[in-house]
């Protein structure tokens, strides 16, 4: 009875939204029971809500840069072009192949794989990069694109290519010493690779401001005919001579330009495994020798721009002359008193020195600096070497300083000071990059009256003519010059057997355009003449002027140095 | 179509069925097997296995889920507690047996070999400890003398007590918050709720204490540091999906990611079809448990009432476990997505709770009138 009334009393109430009141437990009991069930669909809903939320924070965040992680960026860099536009330097794009190791599924399998591409790639090394729990490793840098390509065909997972750019120098090592070097991040560690970026390129590129497309191409005084004329050469000249060593350079008078210059041993700056080897720096600006003979150019210069000497005057050269306890004689003795244009073309230490006894010692030293002969050369290569000179200048020091002893220059700095005897008295900076004569005059600088340009002019040609420099002699082109040979300091001692051979030439000297200068370092007696300059370093920079003329554009004139031919022709 | 006026088993079935819940078992069944082309042949190749082979298995075993799924849903709820109390019987003892007999893998003894076929029972003793449970408290509730609610406690210690041993704690934690929203629900004095409560904190610092992997994964959760790789990469992969994503078969981060089949099968779906898809079958999932919870709030039968709610929570919890780990909501913690993720005694297990689940939800008049149809009301009332 009592559960019959209390089914229709719930029938009559409509059951769930009203509960009957009944019975106190099953009362109590559903109405908690549906606010628990209200709880719990809130609680749920919430939690739903809550990983809803989360997608839609994946969603409008991007992924933190988990690809290929960092990895500095490889700059761009601007091309390096000779002065005619030729490029002596690029970027080209290349593959870098990186693994991620956290994402290598199978370390072996993605080594055994690799291998079949990469043969030469290191097991254990590999294993341990792939292994650790790195986010990034480089596997092997600069692919070719048939090896990125192989590689892609793997299919391995966990690696992946960052297209990187490399460096390129399709003149390969004619022009290896002045446009450097760049590391494998393509910053520039050599040459003129690396004055690029001192010049700012490396700010540029670390504000990101430096994309391939709007760096202009840098464009050098060299002209990579005249470049190549001249590493042809040294070359040919350092097998030829059997020497350690071999340089030159070929310099603009007008304007200071370097238009080629070469130094041997030298690298492949594509393959630079061995650039680092001392024997291989630059040594027309990195490296410091005593010039020898060529000195005596700069102390005949001096002694007749002082006025205290003139071309008619005459020294003894009879006797060697004997200072505390050395000797300085003459290679060619010729017994007698010299006119100072024999002992230019004779190479007389004695009257070279006698002639600069004529001069003090700080009028020598600053005769010499204004040359700048005697400090280091401001110069675009980061590879410029500092002259050494005695700290103290005693008369000894001066008179074999006189003749190319005591001092040692870098040959370029030589070159330079060469110039400015020959061309007019004119001291011009050098430079790697392009400059005009009207550019130059500002930077010019009066070391020398113009009559004893001419009268040094006068005296190299002679040289040429009838001393030591006649192997030099290029029909047409007027060549003058003073050649060199210094005996080499071995073990703080002078060894005749070791020479180190210059020969600095000028043409056409009656107006000199262009300077050449030889050095060859230990070249060995060849073809019966003795490894003196005027045998090895003569020759070779007449080479140089022979092939290179031309393409400068200096007119041959045969007016000056064919005067038998022209009378045969009267 | 079925016609209205066809009154057999079928016809009946058709019209009384709840197609809303039939539709998102079905559509997450399907999504299942999609997913399964994306996730599961990565993994399958890791360990040497044919590239479909979990593609292959996972459709295999399709077929009597969607059969047990239907053929459950014709059941009425007495042969649902039938069911249920055999199920849970047959499964603790073969928890039982796999503990003695089991293939150990990964350290836990949870599969038994039964003609071949490998068998997890804990996945079956799930929705049928839920039914039982859901009786327990229901019957407690009609007839308080009954102890229900300690012989609920009583079999909760008993499978908590088997799945701790296998070691199982990922189902440890979902069959006592199962139990513990039912118990909840059923009318628990918030005493109890904060002592339950309590010894449930005091439970999961135990396993903090006495499980090193445990300590580990939950230091790694609240300190970000140490080995996370694996959410890392699931957190990768939905990112570099995108609203989007990267389009089927373009997945590179599931390659890498472990158990992509199976625990991270959430986050591969972000990455191959987009966090879009990710809202759908977090919105399929929402919809079932907050539809099951309203039918649930609407029921006359407290054990209906129970039981719904226990099965949804239970495919709840598991979705909430399962999709928070993805989402680095929670510590990583193996726990299968309902229906979506590889494993076919858990796909099975899975289509048996919710064809109860369909079964139960069967609109009937007794629903509505619950005096005059329900089975129960012919029992024996309590002493009044």
């Amino acid at each position: 009875m009592m559960g019959w009334l209390r089914r229709w009393r719930k029938a009559e109430t409509g059951g769930a939204d009203a509960p009957i009141v009944m019975d106190g437990m099953r009362k109590s009991g559903g109405g908690r029971t549906k606010n628990r069930i209200v709880m719990t669909m809130s609680i749920f809903f919430g939690v739903y809500a809550v990983m809803a939320g989360r997608l839609v924070y994946y969603g409008t965040h991007q992924p933190e840069d988990n690809g290929p992680p960092a990895g500095r960026p490889t700059a761009a860099r601007p091309d390096i072009v000779d002065r005619n536009g030729e490029v002596l330097a690029t970027d080209i794009k290349t593959a870098s192949l990186y693994a991620e190791p956290r994402r290598i599924v199978d370390i072996d399998e993605a080594i055994d794989k690799l291998a079949t591409v990469l043969p030469d790639i290191d097991y254990e090394q590999t294993y341990n990069r792939l292994n650790s729990k790195a986010g990034f490793v480089w596997l092997r840098r600069q692919l070719t694109p048939k090896q990125e390509a192989d590689i892609l065909a793997l299919g391995i997972p966990g690696i992946g290519f960052r297209s990187e750019k490399r460096r390129f120098y399709p003149a390969g090592s004619t022009v290896a010493h002045i446009v450097g070097l760049v590391n494998v991040d393509n910053k520039g560690i050599a040459g003129m690779e690396k004055w690029v970026d001192d010049q700012g390129l490396a700010v540029l590129q670390q504000t990101g401001l430096a994309t391939a497309r709007d760096l202009k191409p840098v464009r050098l005084s060299i002209d990579l005919r005249i470049q190549h004329i001249v590493h042809d050469e040294i070359v040919q000249a350092m097998q030829r001579y059997r020497a350690i060593a071999a340089g030159g350079v070929v310099l603009n008078a007008k304007t200071g330009e370097i238009l080629g210059m070469a130094s041997v041993p030298d690298f492949d700056p594509n393959n630079p495994y061995n650039a680092n080897e001392k024997d291989r720096l630059n040594r027309m600006s990195g490296g410091v020798y005593e010039m020898g003979s060529t000195f005596k150019t700069f102390t005949t210069a001096m002694a007749l721009d002082s006025g205290r000497v003139k071309i008619t005057d005459h020294f003894d050269a009879s006797h060697p002359i004997h200072y505390g306890g050395f000797t300085i004689h003459d290679y060619h003795a010729k017994g007698r008193s010299l006119s100072v244009p024999e002992i230019f073309i004779y190479s007389s230490n004695i009257g070279t020195a006698k002639e600069a006894e004529k001069i003090s010692i700080p009028e020598h030293q600053a005769f010499l600096t204004r040359l700048g002969l005697l400090t280091k050369m401001p110069l675009e290569l980061p590879e410029v070497a500092t002259p050494m000179q005695p700290a103290v200048w005693k008369p000894l020091n001066q008179m074999t300083i006189a003749f190319g002893h005591g001092v040692a220059t870098t040959p370029l700095q030589t070159a330079v000071a060469g110039a400015a005897v020959m061309d007019g008295g004119i001291y011009i900076p050098p430079t790697l990059l392009p400059r005009t004569e009207e550019q130059a005059r500002p930077l010019e600088r009066r070391v020398l009256r113009a009559q004893t340009s001419a009268e040094m002019r006068y005296l190299l040609r002679l040289n040429v003519e009838k001393g030591s420099g006649r192997q030099a002699a290029v029909p047409g082109f007027f060549v003058g010059g003073k050649t060199g040979t210094a005996d080499k300091v071995v073990n703080g001692r002078y060894a005749h057997d070791k020479n180190f051979d210059a020969f600095l030439a000028g043409f056409p000297i009656d107006d000199p355009q262009y300077i050449v200068l030889v050095i060859l370092d230990e070249p060995k007696p060849y073809g019966g003449w003795p490894a003196t300059a005027g045998a090895n370093c003569a020759p070779t920079a007449g080479a140089i002027i022979r092939r290179s003329a031309p393409l400068l554009g200096v007119e041959p004139e045969f007016g000056h140095d064919s005067q038998a031919l022209l009378v045969s022709y009267h | 179509m079925v016609s209205r006026l066809d009154r057999g088993p079928v016809g009946n079935w058709w019209w009384t069925i709840d197609r809303w819940y039939l539709a998102a078992f079905l559509s997450l069944m399907l999504l299942g097997i999609v997913l399964s082309f994306a996730a599961s042949p990565a993994v399958a190749m890791r360990i040497g296995l044919d590239p479909y082979h979990f593609v292959i298995r996972q459709i295999v075993f399709m077929a009597p889920a969607l059969v047990a799924m239907i053929g459950v849903s014709f059941l009425d709820e007495r042969q649902i507690r039938r069911l249920a109390i055999v199920t849970l019987a047959v499964s603790l003892v073969l928890m039982i047996v796999a503990l003695y007999f089991g293939v150990e893998v990964k350290g836990a003894r949870r599969w038994i070999d039964l003609a071949g076929i490998s068998i997890q029972p804990s996945e079956f003793m799930k929705p049928a400890f839920v039914i039982v449970c859901a009786w327990l408290f229901a019957e407690r509730a009609r007839q308080p003398d009954i102890p229900g609610n300690f012989l609920a406690m009583l079999l909760l210690g008993l499978t908590v007590a088997l799945l701790v041993a296998q070691p199982d704690l990922g189902q440890t934690m979902l069959l006592v918050g199962t139990w513990g929203v039912m118990f909840f629900m059923a009318g628990l004095s918030w005493v109890w709720i904060v002592a339950l409560g309590a010894s449930a904190i005091g439970g999961l610092g135990a396993a903090y204490e006495v499980f090193p992997h445990v300590a580990k994964r939950i230091d790694k959760f609240m300190t970000g540091e140490g080995d996370t790789f694996q959410v890392d990469t699931a957190r990768e992969a939905l990112m570099r999906g995108g609203w989007f994503g990267q389009g089927p078969g373009e997945g590179v981060i599931k390659r890498i990611l472990p158990d992509s089949h199976t625990d991270f099968v959430f986050a591969v779906a972000g990455e191959e079809f987009g966090l879009i898809l990710c809202f759908i079958i977090l919105l399929l999932f929402a919809f079932v448990v907050l539809r099951g919870l309203r039918d649930s709030l609407n029921e006359q039968d407290n054990f209906n009432r129970y039981a719904i709610a226990g099965l949804v929570t239970q495919f709840g919890l598991q979705s909430i476990i399962n999709m928070g780990v993805n989402l680095q909501l929670l510590p990583a913690k193996g726990m299968t997505l309902p229906f979506i993720s590889y494993g076919g005694s858990s796909l099975i297990a899975m289509a048996v709770a919710m064809g109860m689940v369909l079964a139960l939800t069967r609109r009937r008049p007794a629903k509505r009138s619950h005096i005059i149809f329900s089975p129960r009301a012919a029992g024996p009332l309590p002493a009044e």
